[in-house]
């Protein structure tokens, strides 16, 4: 089947099989941020946007995606490595296979909640899963992100 | 300009965060063959026939490969320094099979899902056979598992594949029974730990590709390139020299990458076809064919005076290896060595161990390597002592452990503990996690009760007297290092680490020195990164590198500035006249030795230590049990280590964070768990449940550090030993709240709940 993905601002039409899905069709262009850690739809390592809200690119077929904005890490390198700065400041970046997964869901998190707390950050990111850091570095660095961001919001006031 | 000791962000962190093509499965070829397992439904069975004709015949299938196609050379998958102490016991494919999913047949194709469907045309007449899940009564069980008469192991190992056994052993000191008519109180307990999965997001991965040579290049997500090449040459039947092997960006490895899982199945592809072949396991494959820890039943009888000293231990070890023998032999000695060597005032201890294969999939290496199993056992039993003489379980502990000077009869076959602050860091955590001012057990408004648990631990820092790693380092023609190392950072960030120790040791920034990425054709010899050996023995042989460096290059800014070699100092990037003052920059040498001086601005340096330097940790959790339901939770986890110098602080803390975690996932949900015809059941991460970032409470991280004379700046290790307190601490602490004693790991809310309920039915 034919289909048209616009593609981190880049329009593709490619002929697929019904079956692929939008993991392997954006694997196959070459975005290689987007990982596979577990083939069951909980590990959140395949996150991208698909019309600016996340979800798990090997639970989506790519025809889903027929006519819709994806983004993918490739395309949101400024604010993966803004947020990312805080990250590796924590020592939270550790083997980095998840990281572009949980980049992508903390983009869309920042994206949608307004001053989240804690609780908000950890109910939210719950399906972003990571076997190095226990967790404790990412939340700092989020925290620290949001701090900063909303500081540098009150200078713009 | 010291970076030991500061917080460096990691060298490939932006790489990481902005998700750039490093792992190996981004960097594989477009047009690899796709490799994939036809894997055994029996957990013990004898191939009588098998067809892969119609496979064959698939358009897009490239080869089927069964064991009529293999090498008859027996080996072993695990990295250990040769000659490895576990036995030659497996073939790429044989018609044995040995447990639910061992390969039978390897098909390459040119898409993913025609090599699947490869698979279902493949015709395999199987003769099932007795097998055994159980390793309690794999000793001389009729089924056996390695009958053929080409296993081989190192005599030393006390193997008998007649009856299931992989390995045995004793050690012994003092008199026991002497020791024993001390003592006033005595525990004896059977611990049972079952097996977990390292679980690191990425899959295990490799891809391999003939180059102009006709060398078999392999590039894999592996902890040990150096050993892969070993194994795959006799595994092969090539030498060699034929072989070159790299890895890229590891996505983690805990250990699990520690065994060469399976470089060999698409390396015989492109043997055979010539083409680049790439086999990356699914995740239920990771799940169910990999390398996780060791089942261990551990007996333990400790025993103290009426004054509270610990007089003696005796332990006996049961490890199931499953159904091959990859760190069998080894794993085990741990649970022993570095749970016994924590007390100091024993007059004997026994240690004795059986590993048995069974038909399940051959365990490997994982974090801390016996070692959590062991002190499972041995701190829970301390406690039940401590309950016994009516003491404070710190107290206990304080009263007992070993310190800075003491020998260690059961440490390293007897060695002096040359650098401890394991006292230091009770009392830190104590302070910080308040122990004395917290109850045993308290009961919340909302009926939840509350309970404390501790729990000590130790690791070594290498092997011993066997591992051996080398650093190279160059003063390149712009007058930066280049360090090059045969040390895989799988995430943990050596790469980093070891750069810091480089730029202190020649008194440059850390950001003039870069690192090459390891490859056995260029990188120094290192037996890779395993058994928290890192830091500290790659660690010393930079220091070394550097040592021979910073001599050459003042030897060559001496010459540049006419001034004999003793005046010359290297410092702040630039080599001065002690006695004049003038000076020439790290540049112009390099530039100098790249064309119009013959200077030889390399050096290679190498380690091996004789001792291996345990690192300490106290860890304290307070657990939060929902009686009706048995739900619990850590809201708290307070821990203290002594590691030596620390050389990141930052790194170092994430490792401990990242540990404790592991290690409550460990005491909570993770459990390999088998249906009874030997299939995983916990084939996924919606079975099997590592911790999320829902389930982690407040985690307190603190060093203590003791300082290591034969560590590079005093450091030690921590890796692994962040793993190990979680499950007796947390064991520990439900035995506060509630009284239950849980011998069994995970402990499961269902367990608690009954056993709460039992006890209110007394």
């Amino acid at each position: 089947m034919n289909i048209t993905i616009h593609l981190n601002g880049q329009t593709l039409e490619r002929n697929i099989l019904p079956g692929t899905t939008l993991f392997d069709f954006l694997r196959n262009e070459g975005c290689m941020s987007v990982k596979c850690g577990c083939d069951t739809a909980n590990c959140g390592l395949c996150t991208v946007l698909l019309e600016g809200k996340s979800v798990l690119s090997c639970s989506v077929l790519a025809a889903r995606a027929n006519g819709k904005h994806v983004r993918t890490l490739e395309g949101l390198q400024q604010e993966a490595e803004e947020f990312g700065a805080y990250l590796a400041g924590e020592g939270g970046d550790q083997c980095g296979f998840c990281n572009p997964g949980f980049i992508m869901n903390v983009i869309a998190m920042c994206g949608e909640l307004k001053n989240p707390t804690e609780a908000d950050v950890k109910t939210y990111l719950a399906g972003n899963l990571c076997r190095c850091t226990g967790f404790a570095s990412q939340t700092r660095a989020i925290l620290r992100y949001l701090k900063d961001k909303e500081a540098q919001r009150d200078v713009q006031r | 300009m010291s970076s030991v000791n500061t917080s460096v962000r990691k060298k490939d962190a932006v790489a990481l965060v902005t998700g750039k093509p490093v792992y190996t499965g981004d960097i594989a070829p477009k047009d690899c063959l796709i490799v994939k397992l036809l894997r055994s439904p029996h957990a013990h069975a004898e191939i009588l026939s098998i067809d892969p004709s119609k496979a064959e015949k698939l358009p897009g299938v490239v080869c089927v490969l069964t064991h009529k196609d293999m090498p008859h050379t027996r080996f072993t998958l695990a990295g250990q320094t040769f000659p490895e102490p576990s036995p030659y016991d497996r073939l790429i494919l044989e018609n044995r099979v040995r447990f639910v999913g061992d390969p039978v047949a390897i098909v390459a194709a040119e898409r993913e899902e025609i090599a699947q469907k490869a698979l279902k045309l493949i015709r395999v007449h199987y003769k099932p056979l007795p097998f055994n899940l159980d390793p309690e009564k794999a000793l001389d069980n009729p089924a056996v598992v390695h009958p053929e008469a080409d296993w081989k192991g190192e005599a030393w190992i006390q193997g008998d594949p007649s009856r299931n056994l992989c390995a045995s052993g004793h050690e012994e000191y003092g008199d026991m029974a002497a020791a024993e008519a001390r003592c006033a109180h005595v525990v004896e307990r059977v611990y049972h730990t079952l097996s977990n999965q390292q679980a690191m997001t990425e899959p295990f991965t490799a891809f391999c590709q003939m180059d102009c040579f006709g060398r078999l290049n392999v590039v894999s997500s592996t902890q040990i390139p150096f050993h892969v090449r070993r194994i795959l040459a006799r595994a092969l039947e090539i030498p060699a020299a034929r072989i070159r092997v790299s890895k890229p960006r590891i996505g983690g490895g805990f250990g699990a990458k520690q065994t060469a899982v399976m470089e060999m199945y698409p390396a015989v592809v492109t043997l055979k076809t010539g083409r680049p072949a790439k086999l990356t396991f699914t995740r239920h494959e990771c799940q169910t064919c990999s390398s996780p820890r060791h089942e261990m039943v551990i007996r333990v009888r400790l025993g103290a005076d009426a004054s509270g000293v610990i007089r003696f231990v005796e332990m006996h070890t049961l490890s199931n290896t499953g159904a091959f023998g990859e760190h069998g032999p080894t794993t085990v000695g741990l649970s022993g060595e570095k749970s016994i060597s924590l007390y100091r005032h024993l007059d004997a201890f026994r240690f004795d161990f059986h590993v048995v294969y069974t038909n399940t999939m051959s365990a490997g290496a994982y974090r801390g390597y016996g070692a959590p199993q062991g002190l499972f056992a041995l701190e829970s039993a301390v406690d039940e002592l401590a309950s016994l003489l009516g003491m404070d379980p710190m107290a206990l502990r304080l009263a007992n452990i070993t310190q800075e000077g003491a020998f260690m009869p059961s440490y390293n076959h007897g060695s002096t503990n040359t650098s401890c602050a394991l006292d230091a860091c009770i009392r830190r955590a104590a302070e910080l996690f308040a122990w004395k001012d917290k109850p045993s057990r308290r009961v919340l408004p909302n009926g939840h009760i509350r309970g404390k648990g501790m729990a000590l631990a130790m690791q070594g820092s290498g092997i011993a007297g066997i591992d051996v790693a080398n650093a190279t380092v160059k003063l390149d023609e712009n007058g930066y290092i280049n360090l090059m190392i045969g040390a895989t950072d799988m995430g943990t960030g050596c790469d980093t680490i070891l750069s810091q120790i480089a730029a202190d040791c020649l008194g440059v920034d850390v950001e003039c020195v870069y690192v090459s990425p390891v490859d056995t054709d260029f990188s120094p010899y290192d037996c890779g990164s395993y058994a928290s050996s890192t830091t500290y023995v790659t660690g010393m042989a930079v220091v070394r590198a550097c040592q021979a460096l910073l001599t050459k290059i003042q030897d060559a800014g001496a010459h540049m500035l006419g001034c004999p070699a003793q005046r010359a100092v290297l410092e702040g990037g630039r080599v001065s006249d002690d006695e004049t003052g003038k000076s020439v920059s790290l540049e112009e040498i390099g530039k100098a030795g790249a064309g119009g001086a013959l200077y030889d601005l390399q050096a290679t340096g190498s380690r091996m230590s004789e001792i291996s330097p345990p690192p300490f940790m106290a860890g304290m959790a307070e657990v939060d049990i929902d009686p009706e339901t048995g739900e619990i939770t850590v809201p708290q986890y307070v821990a203290a280590v002594d590691c030596g110098t620390v050389i990141n602080p930052m790194l170092a803390r994430v490792q401990v964070e990242g540990g404790i975690v592991q290690g409550i996932g460990m005491a909570l949900t993770e459990n390999v768990s088998y249906a009874p015809n030997g299939s995983v059941r916990s084939n996924s991460f919606l079975q099997y449940k590592i911790p999320t970032r829902m389930d982690v409470g407040e985690i307190q991280v603190a060093f203590e550090s003791s300082y290591e004379q034969e560590g590079p700046f005093g450091a030690k290790s921590i890796g692994e030993i962040v793993i190990s307190t979680p499950a007796p601490a947390i064991a520990n602490a439900v035995f506060a709240a509630t009284g239950l004693r849980f011998c069994r790991l995970p402990i499961r809310p269902c367990d608690i709940a009954m056993g709460i309920l039992q006890d209110a039915r007394k």
